[in-house]
């Protein structure tokens, strides 16, 4: 309990100190081209030929370096994962711009993240949608996130640590929702508790490398359709496409 | 005159062997199991840049021999323990290899720090040899007593008592060697045999070093969810078990399941070996509706189309597969499954838990390889299963991509298609990666199957689908008819899982439940079955050539040719597409090449002894014959692993055989004056290993039902001509530099240790490219070449 309070603490003052986005601006803008520049280079393969307005201007509001170890705020724009602890990641913010835009957030709509780590992906997704809820399985990992979210002033983020495979019921059904937590199966009371017409993006990979994102659609009449996306222009084929 | 400490030495050799062989196992649990490859890459280097030291050293060393000696073991017994807690302490992490230019030269501290105890084994060793060079053979053959001994006790200790403690017991091993040295060289004060005789005994009490798992693997993954506890812990040489328990969190572990499932699955154990996993122990109460998440996997699809079924599940694990047969109404289930920790937990441990599963009447389970089970069975069954028993995220991540598999292989899959009733069908499950690389591999591998076993129409006998996480793949041993075709595809539509492939499918039905760019696996296998194969497989940007028993990394999808864009594509989403066990093994091969570089050769050449640079006659036959060494035990070992049904027997027997004989040959080449023993000896070994790889492959079906011991004894008879021939270059090359320019020994042991090191690593390096094959053929040139070398020494 001690150690979880003085990382509660470390979290509050370093989120407390003055703003260092000054200090991070170039980094920043240069992080948000990188991502830009490789949304447009994969467009032909994951459907999506531009990141939305808002998805860009969401990247370019969130600090990423609030959410990374304080050992690695200098690699904080790169646009590669780093690690956050109990052997989870932060994601590359690349993967992190095109889940939320297959997401197709409406302002105002309700959002659902199993997983929420460092805090980073509900930071973007509540710059764009009216509620988010996430959960998280590892204690410690989802107090952090829930301190430094509310230090930051998300109030629209409520969080929990939990067992997220039944999701949400009392906020349910959700516009959108994202599993960022490794499962075997897409639990089926998530899929319950997307409302018609929303949809769901589950990455699948392992730690540090994200293979595929899973785009599931649940239709007006219930069924669902998935879509798998590979985040990367490449076909598998020499001369073909 | 002193004697040797003949006692010291063998128990200084049997505790860096068997130091070696536990290294590779904890490296297994804390990292991955490749990291063996490194292991035993730091082994040869300590050994070799200990050459370098010893000779460098000699004159300051030689009056203090016994003191020095006695050092050395009692670094050793420091060096083990530590030099492994030290390696933990370096926050090295091989998923980070190509995003973090700190890893690379993290992985080079932990390679040097494993390298420290061999070094300070290597100094004892060589000491005697330099001491008592007269006395050499009987030292030799104590030294290779010892190695043998080590390398074997390791393997049957790990079976009582875990890696850790046997650590310990190897540091108090270290340390009586000290103690026996002192006695045995009357070295003084005499009361230095009671205090490293003392400190042994201490050493045994001191408590184990603690294995601190990378927190990326899935154990760590799944004990750093709230109420997550590890309930049960077993150790053998095949792998730590661990089962964890969470109530608060349940594992429900359902892999690919139906997204139109509504079910979720009963009350789970998880359960790791070395970390990897989870397989699940599922409660079991003797009903079978808690069960039926089990038919919403893409697995369950051959349950459709046979009626109670005669099962074999090959990879019977926790006992997933089992319930699913179970479940399914299977008339009778055979299962095979090599970790008896595993069954046993089934079995015994969790016997109520799991309902007396492995108990059930119709259910038999087997401890044994599950290749050599079917090679040795004479049953026949209507349904063969290929468990799924690896996880998601070590597959999609490439880590499986340099191990050898002999569950994948052309071979393989003939065998289980023969063992198969008339109408009987093999059903593979893999997980699916995109772009589909497993599953075409699978797919070509099953195709060149029934080709070889005579199959006219291959296409009229394939069945593939997906699902959004896996694929199953469905080989009949005769056509599949339209009734079964009518269930595959009812099965499908009412799983959303996907149809990759039957006889007469149309290319619209194929990816319309998880759609991908491209119906990528539907073309792939349609390709596959065409004339235009070839350049199919040529022309894919992954390696999905049929896996053989000669080239059996199944797992290995690595392409030279696409490897340039693939990099560049490393930061916009393309390094799940790198297999990145393979730039491990690379970036291994470039660091033992500039360490041994630096720490064998290099104080040679700044040193005195740069006078004595041996011709190139001679650097050539050393670092040949080190070369062609190293590549023969690799590839004679995967040669074995088959027909000993267990890659441990496999390592242990060829491993002790090519090391006793190749003793034999030495001592045999000392006292031989044939002129040309060498080129004798060389092609007397290129006519066996012609000669081997022709017959082994039926030899080893004709003899594989003997029981193990007779095995055994074939293997060693069969490695002992070669071993011997083996033995005999490298000392007829050092007798006849010994006349000519003895000054040049140190560089001649330089030479070939540091083309040990770097032959370890390559020939495993170039079996995944060449095939095991081309390996032993590669080498039996090297020698050849070692043999014209030879004659220009003088």
């Amino acid at each position: 309990m001690k150690c979880h309070s003085a990382l509660g603490a470390l979290i509050l003052f370093s989120c407390a100190l003055p703003s260092q986005g000054g200090e991070f601006d170039a980094e920043h803008r240069k992080m948000v081209d990188e991502v830009l520049a490789d949304t447009v280079a994969t467009a032909a393969y994951t459907g999506s030929s531009a990141l939305s307005p808002q998805v860009v201007a969401a990247m370019e509001k969130v600090e990423r370096h609030r959410f990374v170890p304080p050992g690695l705020v200098a690699l904080a724009y790169l646009n590669r994962p780093l690690p956050i602890g109990y052997g989870q990641t932060i994601s590359q913010p690349y993967i992190v711009a095109l889940m939320t835009d297959l997401m197709k957030l409406k302002p105002g709509g309700k959002v659902l993240e199993i997983g929420t780590g460092s805090g980073y992906q509900a930071a973007v997704l509540a710059e764009l949608a009216g509620l988010v809820y996430s959960i998280e399985i590892i204690e410690p990992l989802g107090k952090q996130a829930g301190e430094r979210l509310q230090t930051l002033g998300y109030r629209n983020v409520k969080t929990k640590v939990g067992d997220g495979y039944y999701g949400w019921p009392e906020a349910a059904p959700f516009d959108a929702i994202m599993v960022t937590a490794a499962a075997s199966h897409v639990p089926p009371p998530l899929i319950k508790q997307l409302k018609p017409g929303g949809r769901m993006v589950i990455p699948l990979g392992s730690q540090f490398m994200t293979q595929t994102l899973m785009l599931v659609e649940k239709h007006r009449d219930g069924s669902v359709t998935n879509r798998q996306i590979l985040p990367v222009a490449f076909v598998p084929l020499t001369g073909g496409h | 005159m002193q004697r040797p400490p003949f006692i010291a030495i063998g128990l200084l050799s049997s505790c860096v062997l068997a130091y070696e062989v536990l290294l590779t196992r904890m490296f297994s649990i804390v990292l991955w199991h490749h990291f063996a490859y490194m292991i035993i890459s730091a082994a040869m280097l300590g050994y070799g840049a200990s050459g370098t030291a010893l000779t460098l050293l000699k004159e300051k060393i030689a009056p203090h021999f016994g003191a020095v000696y006695m050092l050395a073991a009692a670094a050793l017994a420091v060096l083990m323990p530590a030099a492994f807690w030290l390696s933990q302490q370096v926050p090295f992490n091989p998923l980070e290899l190509l995003w973090d230019p700190a890893q690379p030269g993290r992985l080079l501290t932990v390679y040097l720090l494993m390298m420290l105890p061999f070094f300070c084994g290597g100094i004892g060793i060589g000491l005697v040899f330099a001491h008592f060079g007269r006395q050499s053979s009987r030292v030799y053959a104590c030294d290779i007593l010892g190695a043998g001994a080590g390398s074997l006790g390791a393997i049957v200790v790990l079976f009582f008592i875990q890696p850790a403690q046997v650590l310990t017991a190897l540091t108090a091993l270290a340390l009586l060697a000290a103690a026996v040295a002192a006695a045995e060289l009357k070295l003084r004060p005499r009361w230095l045999v009671e205090l490293f005789a003392g400190l042994a005994v201490v050493a045994l009490a001191l408590p184990a070093i603690p294995l601190h798992l990378s927190p990326y693997k899935d154990l760590s993954q799944a004990l750093a969810i709230t109420g997550a506890r590890v309930i049960e812990e077993s150790s053998s040489p095949l792998g730590q078990v661990t089962v964890v328990e969470n109530v608060q969190v349940p594992l429900r572990n359902a892999p690919g399941m139906s997204l139109n499932a509504t079910g979720e699955p009963p009350p789970q154990l998880g359960v790791f070996v070395d970390g990897n996993g989870p397989s699940a122990l599922t409660r079991f109460d003797g009903m079978l509706a808690p069960l039926a998440y089990l038919d919403q996997l893409t697995s369950a699809l051959p349950y459709h189309l046979i009626e109670r079924p005669r099962v074999l599940v090959l990879g019977a694990g926790a006992g997933s597969d089992v319930l699913q047969a179970l479940y399914h109404g299977s008339a009778a289930i055979d299962a095979v499954e090599l970790d008896r920790n595993v069954t046993d937990l089934v079995d015994r441990r969790f016997k109520d838990y799991a309902g007396n599963l492995y108990g059930r009447p119709g259910v038999h389970v087997y401890a044994a390889e599950a290749r050599g089970f079917v090679n040795a069975s004479r049953q026949r069954y209507d349904l063969i299963q290929v468990a799924l028993l690896d996880s998601f995220g070590t597959a999609s991540a490439g880590l499986y991509g340099l191990s050898e598999n002999y569950l994948y292989t052309v071979e393989a899959l003939q065998a289980d298609l023969n063992r198969l009733a008339p109408d009987g069908m093999l059903a593979v499950t893999r997980w699916l990666t995109l772009p589909p690389r497993g599953a075409l591999k699978l797919f070509a591998t099953a195709v060149t199957a029934l080709e070889r076993n005579g199959a006219s129409n291959p296409a009229s006998r394939l069945v593939m689908i997906r699902g959004w996480k896996t694929v199953t793949l469905l080989v009949k041993n005769s056509e599949f008819s339209a009734k079964e075709i009518a269930a595959v595809r009812e099965f499908c539509r009412t799983r959303s899982f996907d149809l990759v492939y039957y006889p007469g499918m149309r290319a619209s039905e194929a990816n319309r439940y998880n759609q991908l760019a491209q119906p990528y696996f539907h073309e792939g296998a349609v390709a596959l079955l065409s004339p235009q194969r070839q350049a199919f497989i040529d022309r894919y940007k992954f390696y999905i050539e049929p896996a053989t028993d000669d080239r059996p990394h199944f797992f290995r999808f690595f392409k030279w040719n696409a490897a340039a864009e693939i990099f560049s594509l490393r930061e916009q989403g393309g390094m799940p597409l790198l297999d990145w066990s393979y730039p491990l093994l690379v970036a291994t091969l470039l660091q033992s090449i500039a360490a041994s570089a630096l720490l064998i050769l290099a104080p040679l050449a700044l040193s005195r002894c740069r006078r004595s640079l041996p011709g190139v006659p001679v650097a050539l036959y050393f670092l040949a014959i080190g070369f062609a060494f190293m590549f023969m035990e690799i590839a004679f070992i995967q040669k074995f692993v088959l027909f000993l049904s267990h890659p441990l027997y496999a390592v242990a027997v060829v491993l002790c055989a090519f090391l006793l004989f190749a003793a034999a040959g030495s001592w045999l080449a000392g006292r031989w004056q044939a002129a040309n023993k060498v080129m004798l000896a060389v092609s007397a070994m290129g006519a066996l290993s012609l000669l081997y790889l022709a017959i082994l492959p039926g030899l080893f079906q004709a003899l594989i039902h003997l029981p193990d011991a007779a095995k055994i004894f074939i293997s060693v008879l069969l490695i002992a001509p070669l071993a011997m021939c083996m033995g005999v270059p490298f000392p007829t090359g050092l007798t006849r530099l010994a006349g000519t320019k003895e000054e040049a020994i140190p560089w001649a042991w330089a030479i070939n240790g540091f083309a040990s090191v770097v032959g370890a690593v390559l020939a495993t390096l170039l079996a995944i490219h060449l095939g095991f094959a081309s390996v032993i053929l590669l080498a039996v040139l090297i020698y050849a070449l070692a043999g014209v070398a030879l004659r220009r020494f003088a």
